[in-house]
Parts: C-alpha cells; structure tokens; sequence
C-alpha cells in the first residue's frame, strides 16, 4: 500500500486500541480482485430450518407444493428466530434430516426444494421510501423477511433493531472490518454496492435513533473506503479506518478500538448504549426493505488453492458446497481440507454435500501449502505469548491448565465465557496447543453440566412435591378413618347407653336371633326412645310421688329378673351363632344378675319395713306430710335429672372400647337402682314422721 | 495470694462471657440438618431410580455422610463420583458395577396404542413425569423423564421402552483435543518414518 493511499485514509477521530491482536498472513488478494459472479441455480437447494441463533423456524409448506422465488418456507417462532424462504421457484421435494455446516457434522432438518428453472418471483411489496413505514413494521420486514446477522454469528436482525428498554443507541457501529485473513466478501459487497450497505445503514439509523453513526474499516481496502467515502456523503454516517489486525473484527474489540468503551463480563453492547452490525446485514435489510426482497441469497468467497477461479460468488441459500465448488474449478486432489469461514474461527467441514447458509461467508479450499495442518502439540513452556495475545485480556495459559484438568469452576472464575474463540492464542503458541479447542470443549461441558444440573434440581423439586403430595394424601386418608372409626364408636357407644337405660325394652326388641347385633340404624331410635323414657319417669315420678314405691321397686325387681332371663336366652344363643359375643354376654350377665339382686334386696327392704307400719293409707300420708313427699320429690328429680345428664355425657364421650362402655352403663344403671333406694328411704322416712 | 485470686477470678469471668457468646451463638446459628447431605444430594443426579440400594437420592446422600461408597451411582456415573471425591476430599473410585453400568442418557417411552391404562407406572414415577388416569392411555413427560427405569416394570402389558435421548445439534459440543504425546525433540512424521523403517 502506497504512502498518498495510506494518507487519505486517516481519519480525524480518535481511536482506541484494544489489547494483543496478531497481524497473519491477510491472503485476501486471492479473491478479492475480481468482481463478484453469480452462481448458476444448482438442481437441487437444501434449506436447512435453523441458519440462524435462536428457535428453528417453522415449516408452512407441504411436500409437493410448487412455491415461487422469495415465497416464504418457514415462519419465524417465537422471539428470537426468523423466516426462511424459498432461494427459486420450484418444488418442495421433501422436509428431512440433512447433514448441515456444523463443526458436528450432524444432520438437521431441512427443507429439499427442486428447482424449476423459472426462477419466477412471487409478488413483492417494494417501498421507495422507508421514512414513510412505521418503525415497527420495519422491524417486522426484516423479521419476516429471515434477515440474520450475516457476519457469520446468525442473531436475528430484527431483535437489534429493538432500541434497549432502559437507554437509547448512543452508538451504531456497522461492522466492515473483515478481519479474517482470506475472506474478502464485505470487501467486495462494499466496493460494488456500498449505497445499498449505506442506504441499509440508514434504515438501522431510522430504527435506532442512535446518537453517532460509525462504519468501522480496516485500511486493507482502500477502495472499499473511497465507495464508501462516495456513499456516504450528505448523510451523518462516519468512516472510521482502522489499523489492520486481527481480530478488530470482534464486536467487543470493535467497540473498544471505535468508543473506548468496553463491554462489560457477562453483558451485550446494548448494554454499554451500542449496537453492531454487519455490513451484509446492513445490504440485506436494504433489499429487504426497498424491495421486499427476503433473504435469499449471500455473497461467499471462494478461495484457497484448491479453487481456481477464485473470487466471490452470489450464492442462493441452500446451494450445496460441492455442486457450488465444482462450477468453479474445485481441485479436490490438491485440497487437504475443506473449511467454512475463515482460516482463525472457520471449521472443516465434514460432508462436503452440506448446504451454504445465511451466516456461510467463505469457503476456504487449501492446499498443504497454503494452511499446513497444526504440527504435533507440545507441553506447555509457560512462555506467555498467548496473554500477549489474547484481545480478551484473559489468561490463556492457566484457562488451558483448567480446562484440560477439568476444573471448570476455576476456568470460569478465569472468565472462559469472556473468551471470543477468534484463534489468537493458538496462532501464536510455540508449541502448536490447541488452545481454543479446550476452551471449546470447556465451554461445552460447562454448559452441558449447568444444564444437567438444573434438570436433576427440577426432577428434585418434582420429588420433593411427590413426597409432600403422598404425606398429604395419607395423612387425609388417615384422618377420614379415624373420623370414621370416631363416628361408629360414638354410635356403639349411644347404643349401649340407650340399651343400659331401658335394658328389659331393648332386649325385647332384639330377642330375635342375635340380640346383640343390633342394627346401626335403630340405634337413633333407641336413644330417643330412651330419652323420652327417662323424661316420662321423671313426670311420672313426680306425679305418682305418693304410690308406694314397694309396688314400683317390685316392678323393677320382675323386671330386671325378666331381663336377666331374656340375657340368658341371649347368652345360650350367642354361643351357638355367634362365639365373639359370648364373652360380652357372659358379663352383661353376670352384671344384671347383680342388679336383680340389688333390686331383690330393695323389695326386701322395703316390704319388711312397710309390714311393720300396718296399712298406712297413701293419700292421707301425702296429706299429712305434703312438704316432706315434696322434698323428696324434688330429691328424685333432682338426681333423675343428674342420671339423664350423665348418661347424656356418656352418649357424647363413648369410647370404641365395648368393655369400658358396658361397664359404664351398668355403673349407671347402679347410680339409678341406688337413687330408686334412696327414694325409697325417704318416703319411709316421710311416712314415718308423718305418723309421728 | 490476692494476685492469684484476681487472676482466677478474671479467667472465670472471662470463661462465663465467652461461654454465655457461645451458647448464644450454638442457639442462634444452629443449622438444622446435616448441610454436607444437602451438598452431596445437589451433586446426585436426582433419578431417584434407586439402583445405589437405597430409596431415592437423598438416603444415597445420607449414607454417604455417614462414610458410606461414592461409587453407587449408575446414573451420575464418573463425573458425580469425580464431584463426589472432590466434596469430600476422598480417593474417586471407579463405579461399581454391582449397581449397574453407566448407559447413554435415556428416557421411557409409552407404546401409546398398547396402554390399557393401568395407572401403575404413574404410580411408580418417582417424579410424576408420567401423564394419565385409570383407563385412559398414558405418557410420559419426556422433559421431564430422568430415565430412571422404574415405571417399566411395574407395566403389566410391557408397553414402555426406555431410548436413549436424541441429544441433537442443541447438544453438541466440542471434544477435547487430545493431550500431547510426543516430546519437544520428537519432529513431525518422525514416528511414521521410525515405523516404516523397522
């Protein structure tokens, strides 16, 4: 390069510098002095659905269908994700798995179309005017038209065009560096159409409101930089001419060299108020805007020695790399490998039939000579030139120690994700390490075992909310059944009371074939019954207060011995049907004989004395002793109202224990033959001081 | 005399407030539970499948605080048992094979058409990653399926297939390269040239 070339090239603006960097062998005049050809439509595109960072897009065509040049394929999904559309008129072979431009060399899904030979336009919506459009539906053209970063990275167009939330643009930057040695396709875009890439410019410029718009240069192109110069005049975009060195292509570098600001660990230019694109883009969104035009097709370079007619070609999108090479001289014997991208971050490609794509920016042919392959890699001599070189300002060396002893959480402590992969490191190292491909795989595996980790912290969760989910649903199980088991205790219990209260009317009752047994739902009955009952004698009881009670103890004496009689029938019975009962029985027996005799006694008692009083009328006694009788009235009322409240109580608080519950009934039933002999007293007594 | 009085005196004073500051502290930073078994389960792999011998990974975990193998665990395989040393600061050995082998990432599959819709799998999911009610097909979830094969046997139809995951291109990253094998004073080809030549 000439001294007066060199000169116009300075620019008035102060530029940065950003650290290491290395100067290789730049190579690009093996492609870049011809201008660029257009590639012949090949029999066959192969569309792959993901060209792009982000969600794959979504097929909208069927098998079969004839579709149009520029008719849309796929459709974007989701945020971050753009369209596809067809490169020509022609058919939808088929939607299969087809190896891709991957490192992997997996296969991905991809959409076969046939061409027609037509290549018949569908309808266009041009627009002369972009001023006229509305930011948003700018945005949604490009969306729609498929427009990716073409620089070679593939983030969706349309989501930088989005201004930050927070901030404003300060500063759009359009990326024309090209600093890899051997690609020259920006160089030949900017030479040939550098009004589309500034009028492209604009368009960002209208979207973005930014603060300065600045085209960053490396002054390897001169006349990249007088087309430029020509195009920008009458518009506020800035040509700013870098020095030559890799990687001042590399956003963050970029930046730094043009604003001197530095894009913070972990965070996107945005971030800092800039925005970067490629000048491809810049062209794409042009075409995509003025004429409606979606992307279709790119400019690649063909180089390296193994190509002969070197140059750059416009390529439809789906073109298969080896129909392409071979319209153009490809020599594979004198090829040692085939590499996508450049020679510092390109990868070799392992199936030579996979398509061009969006973000395919050369394909570099080398011979032996041109590119040797890496001699053996040699131990680490800690000579330090990788940090020299590192535009990241990262520690390369101990990243390598960390990656390849697999210390990942020191590597990341180190910043490996700062790292930009641009190859700087490797180039300069002595003993041919292959740096980058350890930083690579370290990022890989990191990546792979955060995402394992959030998977098994997942599946713990949904563990967890099982576990809680079983101790719930066992813990209700449990509390129904002893709610349940509550309920039928409380029922027994309400039975044996009701039965205890009025023993002799619930035996003839159940005297029929098990008179234990009784079934759940007389049971309510029988309380009722019993209630009434008890509240009849205590009327009763108050009414007849003047009949002598030998009568009434008598009557209870027969009665207690007919129960007695009826529980033995009851207890003979059970021992043939029903063995488990026997034992209850037995001591319902044993109790009631107790109480008979209790009742026996009473009578006993109570003849013996009234034999002695010698024919006392009954209504004179109550005539003459009216207030004693009433005491005792109230006495007996009194306590057959305490008896009714007991027996109440045991009706709330049985216990599912039948032992218990029997014994409680016959203590009660004890309570009342005693009260009826305390009665029974004081009407003797009352009779007697009557007759005092 | 008094010296040495002051002296035992102080020395107990000062036993009483450190004493009081760490009873205090014993009460107001306990930790419930032990922490080293919540750090061994985030490395456990969270299958719950049961193949280290013990009912799900948090037992796993708890045996292994108590001394127990690091080398149970089939699933996690050599990079939970490397985790494993590394937290504990004990020699990684290798996986034993009593409790399985180390097998690609995989997850059940319903034959959906052969389902009777038994429930018996969902009820054997340790995750609820399978979808479904009584009579009615079922499927599994398979975001959320971690491949731990306990839903297959209880299947009284034989109707789930445990396939290794499609990792694809999201997947994939790079190999590491291999390490260096040859010295500074070997040259390029020399080992070739040494092979043909013997």
């Amino acid at each position: 390069m000439s001294a007066s070339i060199k000169g116009k090239l300075i620019n008035t603006r102060t530029l940065s510098d950003f650290h290491g960097g290395i100067h290789p062998n730049e190579m690009k005049s093996l492609s870049n002095l011809t201008p660029i050809t257009k590639a012949a439509i090949p029999p066959k595109l192969i569309l792959p659905l993901q060209q792009h960072i982000g969600k794959a897009s979504q097929v909208i065509v069927e098998v079969g269908q004839h579709v149009l040049k520029g008719e849309k394929l796929a459709d974007a999904d989701g945020m971050i994700s753009v369209a596809l559309h067809a490169p020509t008129s022609g058919v939808i072979d088929s939607i299969l798995d087809h190896p891709i431009a991957h490192p992997s060399g997996q296969t991905d899904r991809c959409i076969i179309l046939i061409p027609d030979g037509k290549d018949e336009w569908c309808e266009l919506e041009a627009c002369e005017h972009y001023e006229h459009l509305s930011v948003s539906k700018i945005q949604h053209k490009v969306r729609e038209a498929g427009v990716a970063g073409m620089g070679g990275a593939g983030f969706p167009t349309e989501v930088k065009l989005h201004p930050p939330h927070h901030d404003k643009v300060a500063t759009l930057i359009l990326n024309a560096v090209e600093c890899e040695p051997y690609i020259t396709a920006d160089d030949r875009l900017m030479r040939e159409r550098a009004s589309e890439v500034v009028q492209g410019m604009e368009i960002m410029a209208y979207a973005l409101q930014p603060g300065e718009c600045l085209i960053g240069i490396e002054d390897n192109k001169p006349e990249a930089i007088a087309a430029l110069r020509e195009a920008v005049k009458d518009t506020r975009i800035e040509i700013c001419v870098i020095p030559t060195k890799y990687p001042s292509g590399g956003e963050k570098q970029l930046i730094k060299i043009l604003t001197d600001k530095e894009v913070p660990s972990g965070k996107i230019p945005a971030d800092i108020g800039v925005m970067c694109q490629n000048v491809g883009t810049a062209a794409a969104i042009y075409r995509a805007i003025r004429f409606g035009e979606p992307l279709i097709s790119r400019i690649t370079t063909l180089t390296g020695e193994g190509i002969q007619q070197r140059g750059n070609v416009e390529v439809l999108l789906g073109t298969q790399i080896d129909w392409l090479l071979s319209q153009y001289g490809y020599q594979a014997e004198k090829t040692q490998r085939l590499i996508m991208g450049g020679p510092m971050m390109g990868f070799t490609l392992k199936h030579t039939d996979t398509p061009i794509v969006k973000t395919t920016n050369c394909i570099l042919a080398p011979s032996a000579n041109d590119l040797p392959l890496p001699p053996p890699a040699q131990a680490c001599i800690r000579c330090g030139l990788c940090a020299e070189a590192c535009p990241a300002t990262l520690l390369p060396q101990q990243l390598y120690w960390f990656s390849r002893a697999q210390e990942y959480d020191k590597a990341e402590h180190h910043n490996l994700f700062d790292c930009i992969e641009c190859g700087a490191c490797s180039y300069v190292c002595p003993s041919s390490i292959p740096l980058v491909q350890y930083y690579r795989h370290a990022k890989g595996e990191i990546k792979q075992l955060k995402q394992d980790q959030q998977k098994s912290d997942q599946a713990r969760e949904r563990f967890e909310a099982r576990q809680f989910r079983l101790e719930r649903e066992q813990a209700e199980k449990d509390a129904k059944r002893k709610a349940r088991a509550e309920a039928a205790a409380k029922a027994q219990a309400a039975k044996k009371a009701a039965e205890a209260a009025q023993p002799a009317d619930v035996n003839q009752k159940t005297d029929s074939e098990s008179p234990i047994a009784e079934p759940v739902d007389t049971k309510k009955a029988a309380i009722q019954a019993a209630l009434e009952r008890s509240q009849a004698k205590k009327s009763v009881q108050a009414i007849e207060i003047e009949v002598p009670d030998l009568d009434a103890l008598k009557t209870a004496w027969d009665k207690t011995r007919s129960k007695l009689e009826k529980m033995h029938d009851a207890l003979d019975n059970a021992k043939e049907n029903n063995p488990e009962q026997v034992e209850k029985l037995t001591r319902a027996v044993e109790k009631n004989q107790m109480r008979v005799n209790q009742a026996k006694q009473a009578w006993e008692k109570a003849s013996a004395s009234q034999s002695l009083e010698t024919q006392p009328s009954i209504v004179p006694e109550a005539e003459k002793a009216p207030a004693p009788d009433i005491d005792a009235l109230k006495t007996t009322f009194e306590k057959s109202l305490a008896k009714l409240e007991k027996m109440q109580d045991a009706l709330n608080n049985a216990q599912p224990e039948q032992v218990e519950k029997l014994t409680r009934a016959v203590d009660k039933n004890k309570v009342r033959v005693q009260s009826a002999e305390q009665a029974l007293k004081d009407a003797k007594q009352s009779i007697q001081d009557g007759e005092l | 005399m008094s010296v040495i009085v002051t002296a035992i005196l102080a020395l107990l004073g000062l036993a009483a407030i450190f004493g009081a500051l760490l009873g205090f502290a014993a009460i107001r930073f306990k930790v419930e539970g032990n922490p080293i078994v919540d750090e061994i389960d985030g490395l456990l792999p969270q299958t719950q499948c049961g193949q280290c011998g013990h009912p799900g990974c948090r037992p796993y975990a708890e045996s292994i605080a108590d001394g127990g193998d690091i080398n149970k665990c089939p699933p996690g395989g050599e990079a939970t048992i490397q985790a494993l040393a590394e937290l504990l600061d004990v020699e990684a050995t290798p996986l034993d094979s009593e409790h399985g082998e180390e097998i690609p990432k995989q997850v059940a599959v319903i034959r959906e058409p052969e389902c009777i819709g038994c429930t018996k799998c969902i009820q054997a999911c340790p995750i609820d990653a399978i979808l479904g009610s009584a009579k009615h097909m079922h499927t599994v979830i398979a975001s959320e399926c971690t491949g731990c094969d306990l839903c297959v046997e209880p299947c009284p139809v034989d109707c789930i297939d445990m396939v290794p995951v499609d990792q694809g291109l999201g997947a994939w990253h790079w190999s590491s390269p291999k390490d260096p094998k040859i010295i500074a004073t070997d040259k390029i080809g020399s080992t070739v040239e040494g092979a043909s030549l013997s």
